[in-house]
């Protein structure tokens, strides 16, 4: 095989309390294609950042051709030939394909200006080799996402580029653009480019990987070669943690009647969903990243128009054009994007978990704020949020104890519904086992929730039922004994075309 | 399991330092509720030393109670229109139509007030008009979600024009207006309507802002739009509810100078929103939206107001000022950024 090009040694990496990487160890050699795979969060990204200049390791070496470098900066990446490929391509629209492919590293003409002419000739050929259906000189907005695509890998090739990152490449594309990529990639591979490819689709891995590396929880876990490449055993290698009694199993928690009945709604990229949540239960939705999960529930509550079905509550058809309307059915959602979508971040305590209690609270739209305040105070010490009182401010708490100032403002509804995304995001260990104790408390008196969550021992440990989803389908059903990894991982990346 | 148990009590310490942190001490805390009061209390006194080193007979003529009732009177009506910006800017908008909407209602109401028309209705021309004018700037930024600084941008240019047309290019003079002649000339308690009304639309808008409802939404909205709308919050209604109140304002300061020059024409009102959104500004709303005060509004009114008054009082050149006034502008605001980020640090 190649001789190996790459290497990273004993590579960590903190932010603050969270260890994002802790002794990873990566090798990448010439001629072959590195996948590089784990669940959301287990420091793939990070650790393709430290290797392109973003981040800095705290400790660790990285060898190319067997010599240590530093990379600093990204150009120090690209000095080394070093080349990432982001999920979110970065090709500037208004420019040309070749003014794109050498952008910030024009070649000049003797009077200074850059050099249109050797421009285009040189993308003309690399382009050439990747046999592009476009020409240097096509405007990159008429390009789509496969093209630009090809375009940010035409501008690592210019740049002589022996080491390819590409983060979840076929994350936007079709299944026959996704073709042309994987034929464009092991061309690149047998031309002696290393390829390190990132992804959590399983048959993708399988149908191009020559090796696989998989990281769990920010660190090494192991290596398989092509012969030991085996699905089930890279999915056990990716999830395979100790699940205790961390999530205070349900234990024989009894569904109450029907609470809510999803019926074919669909819109955007989720195609129509049927699912059904009773009181005291609860449901996870479980998938990967970008499957339609958070659409969906968006969908449910109103934030964004449905193309299609409808939604009962207890039975009765109820019409939800907007989140008010949701909540005034006692339907809740917490968004997964805590500071972007759920807190005001510069408003009190108060403020925030009263903002949907504020009519009861109130005359003729004056601001009862003694009630509120004895209100607050109150779900302050039932969630034990740490917070210095209801003025306090919560843009300066801890990720756990904001999650827990939203779940006071959807308990002060005294919700009917909750619908919770990523409940557990970004949230130190002891702030996560109450969250689940507040879900398992709110289960028992009679609420219906619908966990979102990525995390699949999570989705194993609290949920009673499991609704799997894959690209805006809903592929599966899982209750009992079915609710394992294996089976919730196959059904979220079980991909028919590779498999047939 | 050992390690997880010694990881949470690491994190639960690192979570009560933050907390810490947030609260300050009481000192800090008193700091930032006093806002932007120190620097204007610096200034004051600075021009009370400064106009008795440069006085011919050891006297300050700026420490007077008459020049005091003065400073407020030429406040009145930046203060009026800052208000209402207030509003705006806590969305996160901005307007920049209040001087044209000000000439618009000041033309309109001195036109309703001759004597060939209808004179008792003057007054609430002058206020219906700078209303209808924000609510054009409302909707076009809430219902057909056009950035504010454009909208207003057009608006500007727009009503200033009508303002000149409605006034036929020249001055609407008249001298015979009993219905609303108090406002800009009259005293109650020996303190001058202006000052009155002014004190009036302050203590409404924060009572709105501070014990209503809506003003908890209008934070809200400015803070986190998405995060709002997700909690129910009808979003649009906010909007052209702060452009609505903003016109108003500006309508009720259209009649304030109105009836204290007995006149209006086209040119009036030219470049007061940048003094509103400096006395906004000044007083330590952010621009972002979500973060300010009314009493901040105040204080950064007042700020603008005894700096002019002191620096011609000085017999600074009016071009001197402007200088003087720029620098004043951003020092503060630097000041005030320095001290949020010192807050935040601590």
């Amino acid at each position: 095989m190649g001789q190996v090009v790459l290497e990273m040694e004993g590579i960590s990496k903190r932010f603050g309390a969270t260890r994002a990487l802790n002794g990873v160890k990566l090798t990448v050699r010439s001629h072959e294609i590195q996948a590089l795979m784990g669940e959301n969060g287990a420091g793939k990204s990070t650790l393709m950042k430290v290797l392109s200049g973003v981040y800095q390791p705290d400790t660790g070496i990285i060898k190319v051709d067997g010599k240590q470098i530093i990379i600093n900066k990204p150009a120090d990446a690209r000095a080394a030939g070093i080349n990432l490929i982001y999920q979110e391509l970065s090709v500037a629209t208004n420019l040309t394909v070749a003014e794109n492919v050498f952008l910030g590293s024009e070649p000049r003409t003797r009077w200074g200006t850059a050099d249109i002419g050797e421009m285009n000739r040189r993308t003309e050929e690399v382009l050439h080799t990747l046999d592009a259906a476009f020409s240097a000189t096509t405007p990159a907005r008429k390009l789509s996402i496969a093209q630009q695509q090809q375009v940010e890998i035409a501008r690592a090739l210019i740049h002589k580029g022996r080491i390819l990152i590409m983060d979840e490449p076929t994350a936007a594309l079709s299944d026959r653009e996704t073709d042309a990529l994987f034929i464009i990639v092991r061309k690149l591979r047998d031309e002696g480019i290393a390829v390190i490819y990132i992804s959590h689709r399983m048959a993708e891995v399988n149908a191009l990987a020559d090796c696989v590396t998989v990281l769990r929880d920010g660190a090494y876990v192991g290596e398989l070669t092509r012969e030991e490449l085996n699905p089930s055993r890279i999915v056990q290698m990716m999830v395979g943690r100790p699940l205790g009694d961390f999530y205070q199993h349900k234990g024989g928690r009894t569904p109450g009647k029907l609470t809510l009945e999803v019926d074919n709604v669909g819109g955007g990229k989720v195609k129509p969903a049927s699912f059904k949540v009773h009181a005291g239960e609860v449901l996870g939705l479980a998938g990967l990243v970008g499957a339609g999960r958070t659409e969906l529930a968006r969908l449910i509550f109103g934030a964004d128009p449905k193309a299609s079905g409808r939604v009962l509550l207890d039975g009765k058809e109820v019409d939800i054009k907007e989140p008010l309307d949701a909540i005034k059915l006692r339907i809740g959602y917490l968004p997964e994007d805590r500071k972007g979508q759920g807190l005001f971040l510069q408003l009190s305590a108060l403020a925030n978990t009263a903002m949907n209690t504020l009519q009861p609270n109130s005359r003729l739209g004056v601001i009862n704020h003694p009630a509120l305040r004895k209100l607050t105070a109150e779900a302050i010490s039932r969630l034990s949020i740490k917070v210095s009182g209801p003025d306090g401010i919560v843009g300066g708490l801890s990720g756990g104890n904001q999650q827990k100032v939203l779940l006071a403002r959807w308990l002060a509804i005294n919700p009917k519904v909750l619908l919770l995304d990523e409940p557990t995001r970004g949230v130190d260990v002891g702030a996560k086992s109450e969250i689940y104790r507040i879900i398992n408390e709110l289960a028992a008196q009679g609420v219906a929730i619908v966990v979102i969550s990525s995390e699949l021992p999570e989705v194993i440990g609290i949920c009673d039922r499991v609704v799997v989803m894959r690209e805006g389908v809903i592929t599966g059903e899982c209750t009992g004994e079915d609710i394992n990894q294996e089976r919730i991982m196959t059904l979220a990346t079980h991909d028919v075309r590779v498999a047939a | 399991m050992s390690t997880t148990g010694t990881g949470a009590a690491s994190n639960a310490d690192t979570a009560q330092a933050t907390e810490q942190k947030t609260q300050g001490s009481f000192a800090a805390r008193t700091f930032e509720r006093l806002g932007m009061l120190p620097v204007l209390v610096v200034m004051y006194a600075l021009f009370y030393g400064l106009t008795i080193y440069f006085s011919d007979d050891g006297t300050s003529n700026f420490l007077t109670s008459g020049n005091n009732m003065n400073i407020l009177r030429q406040v009145a009506i930046n203060l009026v229109l800052a208000c209402g910006m207030t509003f705006v800017i806590l969305t996160g908008g901005i307007d920049l139509s209040v001087g044209s909407m000000l000439a618009v209602a000041a033309v309109l109401g001195m036109k309703v007030s001759m004597p060939e028309a209808t004179p008792w209705l003057a007054l609430p021309t002058f206020v219906i008009a700078g209303l209808a004018c924000g609510v054009i700037n409302g909707t076009m930024v809430a219902y057909f979600n056009i950035n504010a600084f454009v909208v207003t941008l057009g608006t500007m240019t727009a009503l200033r024009g009508a303002a000149y047309l409605l006034a036929n290019g020249t001055t609407v003079m008249n001298t015979n207006i009993p219905s609303f002649e108090w406002l800009g000339n009259g005293e109650f308690l020996a303190v001058p309507w202006l000052i009155w009304i002014a004190a009036a639309v302050s203590v409404v808008s924060w009572f709105i802002l501070r014990k209503t409802i809506l003003g908890l939404h209008i934070y809200a909205v400015g803070g986190n739009a998405q995060a709002a709308r997700l909690t129910g919050i009808k979003v649009t209604t906010v909007l052209l509810f702060v452009y609505a109140i903003n016109g108003l304002f500006s309508g009720i300061a259209g009649a304030m100078s109105s009836s204290r020059l007995y006149a209006a024409n086209g040119n009036w009102g030219v470049g007061y929103e940048l003094d509103a959104i400096a006395a906004v500004v000044l007083g330590g709303t952010s621009l972002n939206g979500g973060v300010g005060s009314i009493w901040g509004t105040v204080i950064g009114a007042l700020i603008i107001g005894v700096m002019n008054n002191g620096l011609t009082i000085l017999g600074l050149s009016s071009f001197w000022q402007y200088v003087a006034k720029g620098v004043v502008i951003v020092l503060a605001v630097l000041l005030d950024k320095w001290r949020q980020q010192h807050n935040a640090a601590m």
